[in-house]
């Protein structure tokens, strides 16, 4: 069973941390679509964090598919964020629809699975990786957070990167892992 | 599919981490959807108190310990006046 199918039994099943689990998965991947698929920012790329959040605890029960979780998660942010977009009477949603959304989910598609992958290096790598990368921290903030010299750092930065492109590697090897299936999963969005 | 390390970062960097407070705050929609049920509840059988909340709805759920957002907020005035 995926990661996703046993959150969505948990899910279903009323365990309440679950739930709180399932956020911190995909908070960052539904953040980025609203903020850098669709450029909602300030309330409007908050209220539709949010409704995103909303839909799924409510139709959850819908998904005919566990495993289809992502990408039914990335249809229900879109479908938000184009409201979102419409009822603001902005004119860029069509434009952006056609030209560089489906682009750009595709890479978040990708940048999901790095950082799925990213789960399962030891908890140093993850947290020296995210620190860097994902939260833009300097190598004497990493240094002094962590309580390890700063000029070990970048070899550190290295070494992970190298662990996660093996990992990586070893997923494509085992083709099909985990593809995450289609939308279509969905009874209704 | 093969990384380099300037792709790997590349991806990496694309998903930073959404705000704690929204974060937090879309971890606590169950508690608030029971919240705001009991309240809807409540008011179906109290109409002085669908009044006050319609009147001033942010005040009511304030005084109710809630703060839910936007989303739940639009949906509650949908339940009380729908």
């Amino acid at each position: 069973m995926s990661r996703d199918e046993e959150l969505v039994e948990r899910c279903l099943a009323g365990e309440r941390d679950a739930w709180d689990d399932l956020v911190l998965a995909y908070s960052r991947y539904v953040y980025a679509i609203c903020s850098q698929g669709y450029r909602l920012q300030g309330a409007d790329a908050e209220d539709a964090f949010q409704d995103v959040f909303l839909r799924v605890y409510d139709r959850l029960g819908t998904l005919r598919d566990p495993a289809a979780l992502r990408p039914w998660i990335a249809q229900l942010t879109r479908r938000v964020c184009l409201d979102r977009l419409a009822a603001g009477k902005r004119e860029e949603p069509l434009e952006l629809e056609d030209t560089g959304i489906d682009s750009t989910i595709e890479e978040l598609d990708e940048a999901f699975a790095v950082r799925e992958a990213l789960t399962e290096l030891s908890a140093e790598c993850q947290e020296v990786l995210d620190r860097f990368f994902g939260r833009d921290e300097s190598y004497r903030t990493i240094g002094e957070e962590l309580g390890i010299p700063s000029g070990t750092i970048a070899s550190r930065i290295s070494r992970c990167l190298a662990r996660l492109r093996e990992r990586l590697t070893a997923g494509d090897a085992t083709a099909g892992r985990n593809e995450g299936g289609s939308p279509s999963g969905e009874v209704g969005t | 599919m093969s990384y380099d390390e300037e792709k790997l970062g590349e991806l990496l960097r694309m998903l930073s981490p959404a705000p704690e407070a929204w974060v937090r705050a879309a971890q606590e929609l169950p508690t608030a959807r029971a919240a705001l049920d009991d309240l809807v509840a409540r008011a179906e059988a109290d109409a002085e108190l669908r009044r006050r909340i319609l009147d001033d709805l942010e005040a009511v759920l304030a005084a109710e310990g809630l703060e839910p957002g936007s989303a739940l907020l639009a949906e509650l005035r949908d339940r009380l006046t729908g």
